[in-house]
């Protein structure tokens, strides 16, 4: 009880908070700024076609229900809520009327894929290189792991994935330049090993910038371990390097690390939109992107408002398996 | 609050005595001498510095450019690098060395004022949050772990689509200023909680000294180290959304910077027609730009932090 009060409840209202702080900027920002919408939609259609005024006039009602534009601020805020409780957010413009949410649950697990795999690799990864680039800090190899992660770092995402698809698919075509498979969707190993490999270069990507983030991090963490008195007592006791390192250093300096997975969350999944840009892979990223290229405003607006709840929520399930392994913030 | 700030006793307000003003040369000596003893111990610093201080000549050499910023069909097209024009031109008809100094020059300025917005932000709310505590923190708090969470790039997006052709670099900045104080906001509210319960801000506190002064006069120097190397993460972060939001063709495109010339050389497929001069220079600049401004800010970061100087006196001792 005590924890349902002091921990997971204020993270629950902290959820809310987030979501209802996210649905209404991304209600503000169209009505704040001074660009129009409707008008923008209406500008593009009459450009290419001629049309007498009262189709105008129709259509521009039309599009101002489309949008939730009827009404004062008030009722329009109020129809926005009940639309995103019952999971509308409207239709597509560019794919008109396939609704926002169907193009978002078909980008979903693509999205979910890449990303789930890549957090999961690099967090991995860089956690064992750094514990292990702290503890043999002075061999070469270690040397070079650092030098190397460390240049690797501050790299724009856009930058490491545009150098990697110029390299790896365009000249020398190793892998393939765009989509997420080719083929029958089916569970045949043909296509699944076409899912890997358009998968890979995107992966590869995304785990780079991760790791050497997760690397920087675990090496600091460790050897801020490695000087306390328990290492040094473990050493003189003369046990296995495997067990000094990975069950008396890296065990101590996981906890950081995983409260830090939440917050890392947000800056991987911006990673995957981008990711996904360079690499047309058909996750939300790619959708965003097509969205951008045909003025589909809904579909903006939903992305944003998606990937919001998603992180969020993503954010509080992390937040709730913590006491799993953090037993303090259990019996506190 | 405001009341503290205008009842700012003068006897603290008078002119500078001579220790005080010696007490500034000694700093002034200090920060040199930091600078210094990096530059000669630390290669990182040495390497950071000089690819920076190129860098800057690159950006500075643009105020002397013989073409204006935004000037296209001034030199024949698609021309390879040579004597004539080193970094060749590309098919707008632009010179592609001078482009690269005013992109250079462009992306820094939206960076720096993104992070001078950014981090007076972050500042602010982090150590006054810390400082006052009780329900102002609490407030404060739930606001920046709200903004945390919020994924900033789709939101980005969203505004800059909005206003799409009308987002001039100062707006840019100004945007990516405003969404990039939250997580580092948490960061100066931890440090100044720990300054707080130090003597020196008790001794302020009974001498009448306003919660502002004491933010800014007291805690302020304690946080300058974090600071600096705070404000290159801000920089890397702006960085990589300007040339994120230009790719995706979201800023304004006429202005050349990092992102926009990597935005016309995609626009006109270099990669095709294999003219990889236009887009190696902004993609070469602005990986020494990121990496030489990180590898400042952690050989700055290791100088100041006092358990690496004391293993390193070790490692000497020893050796």
């Amino acid at each position: 009880m005590n924890f349902v009060r002091g921990y997971a409840l204020p993270r629950l209202v902290q959820w809310a908070v987030v979501i209802f702080v996210g649905a209404t900027v991304t209600f503000l920002i169209p009505r704040l700024l001074p660009t129009d919408p409707v008008e923008q939609t209406l500008n593009r259609v009459s450009a290419t076609s001629v049309t007498d005024p009262r189709a105008v006039e129709s259509f521009r009602n039309a599009l101002k229900d489309l949008y939730g534009l009827q009404g004062t601020p008030l009722e329009q805020y109020l129809n926005f809520w009940s639309r995103l409780v019952r999971g509308d957010l409207g239709p597509s413009l560019g794919a008109f009327p396939t609704p926002v949410t169907q193009i978002i649950r078909d980008g979903l697990p693509w999205t979910i894929g890449l990303l789930g795999t890549t957090l999961v690799l690099s967090w991995f990864l860089g956690l064992v290189l750094g514990t292990l680039a702290a503890y043999y800090g002075n061999r070469r190899w270690s040397h070079v792991l650092s030098g190397v992660l460390v240049t690797l770092y501050p790299i724009p995402y856009f930058i490491l994935a545009l150098v990697l698809v110029m390299v790896f698919a365009y000249y020398i075509p190793l892998f393939p330049l765009v989509g997420g498979a080719s083929g029958q969707a089916s569970l045949s190993p043909a296509y699944i090993g076409s899912i890997i490999g358009h998968s890979f270069l995107p992966a590869v990507s995304l785990v780079l910038g991760g790791t050497a983030f997760r690397f920087i991090i675990a090496r600091s963490l460790a050897s801020g371990v490695i000087s306390s008195d328990h290492v040094t007592y473990a050493e003189l006791a003369g046990l296995p390097r495997r067990r000094i390192v990975f069950a008396y250093i890296m065990r101590n300096s996981l906890l950081p690390q995983v409260t830090d997975l939440a917050l890392a969350l947000g800056a991987l999944f911006e990673g995957a939109l981008i990711t996904e840009f360079v690499f047309s892979y058909p996750g939300i990223g790619y959708r965003l992107y097509t969205a951008i290229l045909q003025s589909d405003f809904n579909m903006i607006m939903g992305v944003t408002f998606f990937s919001i709840v998603g992180i969020a929520t993503a954010a509080l399930f992390i937040d709730l398996l913590y006491p799993l392994v953090d037993p303090r913030v259990r019996y506190r | 609050m405001i009341r503290d700030v205008n009842v700012s006793t003068p006897a603290v307000e008078s002119l500078p005595s001579t220790e005080v003003l010696a007490e500034r040369q000694r700093q002034n000596l200090l920060l040199f001498t930091v600078g210094r003893d990096l530059f000669r111990f630390s290669g990182a610093f040495r390497l950071g510095a000089v690819l920076l201080l190129c860098l800057l000549g690159m950006a500075a050499l643009s105020l002397v450019a013989p073409y204006a910023a935004d000037a296209r069909r001034v030199v024949p097209n698609d021309r390879p690098p040579s004597l004539q024009f080193l970094l060749g031109t590309t098919a707008l008809g632009q010179d592609v060395f001078w482009l690269t100094t005013f992109a250079i020059r462009n992306s820094l300025f939206v960076a720096t004022v993104a992070v001078l917005i950014s981090r007076t932000i972050a500042v602010l709310n982090g150590s006054f949050s810390g400082y006052v505590g009780g329900a102002v923190d609490r407030v404060l708090s739930s606001i920046t772990d709200t903004f945390i969470v919020i994924p900033r790039l789709p939101l980005l997006i969203l505004i800059s689509f909005m206003v799409r052709g009308s987002l001039n670099l100062v707006a840019l900045a100004i945007l990516i200023g405003l969404l990039d104080w939250a997580f580092p906001s948490k960061r100066y509210r931890a440090q100044v909680l720990s300054l707080r319960e130090e003597e020196f801000t008790q001794t302020a506190t009974f001498a009448g000294m306003g919660t502002f002064k004491i933010i800014l006069r007291e805690h302020l120097p304690f946080l300058i180290p974090f600071l600096m190397a705070d404000a290159v993460s801000g920089f890397l972060f702006a960085i990589g959304i300007e040339i994120t939001l230009s790719i995706l063709g979201l800023s304004d495109l006429s202005m050349p910077t990092i992102g926009t010339m990597i935005y016309w050389s995609n626009y006109y497929q270099v990669l095709l027609a294999k003219h990889l001069w236009w887009i190696g220079a902004p993609l070469v600049s602005s990986v020494l730009l990121v990496v030489s401004l990180y590898l400042l800010s952690t050989s700055l970061g290791t100088y100041l932090d006092p358990r690496t100087r004391l293993k390193s006196l070790a490692v000497r001792g020893a050796g």
